[in-house]
């Protein structure tokens, strides 16, 4: 088995802290016109009596609306709808984009899942906390905000405090450890399916298995990332 | 793959996300929830429309129904006041009928009457002028009209007092 790394350029510009990896770049913009020639393509001829394409959109629509309306009231959570259906959709492309297909070029990893990166994950992870601390004070007031650190008793504030870390991180990191491992594993069973005759019976029938069971695992990471962002968010915009 | 935090990625991811969240709210989902929202209201619309006509129907069924009642309490008035009516005219002919047959027979009476009377003048004047014509066969002899006259007057009296 060949080491596998990623297109990696360090120190851009002469600038010694600015790098760049490549494949997830190439990834981000193929996940952002996938995601945006679907969805315009989904809302062509939209009609009164929807039919085909429309439905599935609209299903998709309620099913993320279904999503914020479990966690806050709509009054508040109609605000985030386009930031859940694009963390939905985005997520859900990409988690699906390195099941497909790997792309490996001298020995480099091109096209794979842009959330089996950290970089992205945590990226999105943060985004998301900064954005509910930034809901918070805006949408419940500057002393709410503070007061929720203290409540129900002010000796939890350490522990509030390491909460909204252990969120991001937690958040991040099950996207990227759960996509990460579907793609690891795939890349094994395509190792033993070039290991001879017996490999490739051996490797090819666990290798559909797992790939249907990875879109399955996209599917859910998706959601739960989704589901949790709009937790995090309620949790700083809401009463309780 | 593990290795280094890359900035840039964060940046370029932070960039085409954001635009991804603004193009697809605009040109995909916004319409899709208009539409949907459209939808919303055409059904509420729809039922409440469907509301409305059956009340409305509800409305003109009674209305009908009251109508018919009206209708059949109209004609039963109508029959009972033909029938009163017809009575009363019978009653009127009947009446007329008796009337004009008392009024026939009061005007014969008069005319029998009238006639009885006249005949009688008649007969005076005849019987006046006979007895004179027999009075002078009788007596071949010329009275004057003053005696004539007398005569007369005498002769008619006494018929008088015979009837």
């Amino acid at each position: 088995m060949n080491e596998t790394s990623a297109p990696i350029i360090e120190g851009l510009f002469g600038i010694p802290w600015l790098s760049v990896n490549l494949a997830n770049v190439l990834m981000i913009i193929v996940t952002f016109i996938v995601v945006l020639v679907l969805s315009i393509l989904g809302a062509r001829n939209l009609q009164m009596k929807p039919t085909g394409v429309q439905v599935v959109m609209e299903m998709i629509l309620d099913f993320v609306k279904g999503i914020i309306n479990d966690t806050m009231d709509w009054k508040t959570g109609r605000l985030f709808l386009p930031l859940a259906i694009t963390l939905f959709l985005f997520i859900l492309v990409g988690n699906t984009l390195g099941v497909i297909t790997t792309i490996i070029v001298n020995d480099q990893v091109w096209w794979t899942s842009p959330t089996a990166d950290p970089v992205i994950t945590l990226t999105l992870s943060t985004t998301i906390i900064l954005l509910s601390h930034y809901y918070g004070l805006k949408l419940r007031g500057t002393k709410h905000y503070f007061k929720s650190y203290i409540t129900p008793v002010w000796y939890l504030f350490p522990i509030k405090l390491v909460e909204e870390f252990a969120n991001t991180l937690t958040l991040g990191l099950r996207l990227f450890g759960n996509i990460f491992a579907g793609g690891v594993l795939l890349t094994l069973l395509v190792q033993l399916t070039k290991s001879g005759i017996l490999g490739f019976i051996g490797g090819a029938v666990p290798f559909i298995v797992w790939q249907g069971f990875s879109i399955f695992i996209g599917a859910i990471q998706a959601f739960i990332f989704t589901m949790l962002s709009m937790v995090y968010i309620s949790h700083k915009v809401s009463d309780h | 793959m593990l290795g280094g935090f890359q900035v840039l990625d964060t940046i370029i991811l932070l960039f085409f996300f954001i635009l991804l969240m603004v193009l697809v709210t605009k040109y995909a989902w916004g319409p899709v929830m208009d539409m949907m929202k459209k939808r919303e209201d055409h059904i509420r619309n729809e039922i409440e429309e469907a509301e409305r006509n059956r009340a409305q129907a509800e409305q003109a069924s009674k209305e009908a129904e009251e109508r018919l009642r009206n209708s059949k309490l109209e004609a039963q008035q109508i029959i009972d006041d033909a029938k009163t009516q017809g009575q009363k005219q019978e009653q009127d002919i009947i009446q007329a009928a008796k009337e004009e047959a008392e009024r026939i027979k009061q005007q014969a009476q008069e005319e029998i009457r009238n006639e009885k009377e006249k005949a009688l003048q008649q007969l005076q004047d005849q019987v006046a002028s006979l007895s004179v014509l027999i009075a002078g066969k009788l007596l071949e002899k010329e009275i004057s009209a003053q005696d004539q006259d007398r005569l007369i007057a005498e002769y008619i009296k006494e018929v008088g007092e015979e009837r």
